[in-house]
């Protein structure tokens, strides 16, 4: 199993790669939609990428007031 | 007529297959316009019928296939007039949308949905009216309208219904969650998930496929196979004009309506 730290810096790869913003830039505790600039169809996007990437399901219900890269990944944490 | 060119939509027909491509701004949401041109669509059906062995339904839109009912003309059409009036206006339009899904649905040859990104509410209705669905594997699928204080009113619950297994039905339908295209191929919703930007080129091939069999063959076990729920139909649009006409439904609206967010009923 990964460990939170594993995922953490998973995640914030993949939106790094996504988004096209340079990985250290981001960091675990930003808020994704200022930080990426994205509104909630790109969140959308950037889920179904994270549930193909770790292949799990995660409820966008379950991701209702996450904002930054930790906590998204404690969310996925929990379904893997 | 061979081709046309619509507000919303435009078609095609070549070598036998129709290509109906949607292409509304932001995301191909069903309004009045819409409505009109996939009238339009329909009421051609007859002619195209003789040439056509299959029809693709895609989007040019990159956000997705089709967001649903456009929710802002609704809002402000509803706000133009009160009670009875509104009422009938509501029921006149659900009733023309679902002529249009019943004629989709019954169209006398192979129908594929090739959908990408967003295929909610009214555009999953829409695909569902489709005998295939061969998703981009980004797109996802949802119905939100319980959290609008609603029910899909395009015919989603029976041909969901159809499709599926109850508790899959109440899954989507109670939690207003969505689904990826994977997910959606494993419930049996979608028949084939293609790689990202690729739904349209595999529909293309799956209709060239289908010309290898002979029309009147394929129209028969269509019509054997799929059968088209006249009767839950009509009790949905009953309930969803019931539904519309509480308080409830016009704050949802009305908070959908003044929000900045692409998808602010997500989630």
């Amino acid at each position: 199993m990964s460990s939170l730290q594993s995922t953490t810096e998973e995640v914030l790869r993949l939106a790094a790669e996504h988004f096209k913003v340079p990985r250290e830039q981001l960091a675990p505790d930003d808020d994704f939609f200022k930080k990426l600039g994205i509104n909630s169809l790109q969140a959308l996007d950037l889920l179904t990428r994270i549930e193909h990437h770790f292949k799990i399901e995660l409820p966008d219900y379950e991701l209702q007031g996450v904002s930054d890269f930790r906590t998204l990944a404690e969310r996925i944490q929990l379904r893997l | 007529m061979k081709t046309f060119q619509g507000k919303t939509l435009s078609w095609r027909i070549a070598d036998g297959v129709i290509e109906l491509t949607l292409d509304h701004a932001p995301c191909n949401e069903i309004g009045l316009a819409m409505l009109a041109d996939l009238e339009q669509f329909v009421a051609a059906l007859g002619t195209l019928k003789d040439e056509a062995h299959a029809l693709i339904i895609f989007s040019a839109r990159s956000e997705g296939f089709c967001a649903g009912g456009d929710l802002r003309e609704l809002f402000r059409l509803s706000q133009e007039v009160t009670g009875a009036e509104r009422l009938s206006g509501l029921r006149n339009f659900i009733e023309r949308i679902h002529r249009v899904m019943n004629a989709l649905d019954e169209a006398p040859f192979t129908t594929i949905a090739a959908v990408n990104g967003l295929t909610f509410g009214g555009g999953f209705e829409l695909a569902l009216t489709c005998d295939l669905i061969i998703a981009d594997k980004m797109a996802r699928f949802c119905f939100p309208e319980l959290r609008l204080g609603l029910i899909p009113g395009f015919g989603g619950i029976p041909r969901l219904k159809r499709d599926l297994g109850n508790a899959v039905v109440r899954d989507l339908i109670l939690t207003g969650r969505s689904i990826n295209a994977a997910k959606a191929q494993s419930a049996g919703i979608v028949s084939q998930v293609a790689a990202e930007g690729d739904s349209l080129r595999v529909a293309r091939e799956t209709a060239a496929q289908l010309k290898k069999f002979d029309r009147n063959t394929a129209l028969a076990a269509k019509r054997f196979i799929k059968q088209i729920p006249y009767e839950e139909l009509r009790r949905e649009i009953d309930i969803f004009c019931e539904l519309f006409m509480r308080p409830a439904v016009e704050k949802g609206l009305r908070k959908f309506v003044e929000s900045k967010d692409a998808l602010p009923y997500l989630p």
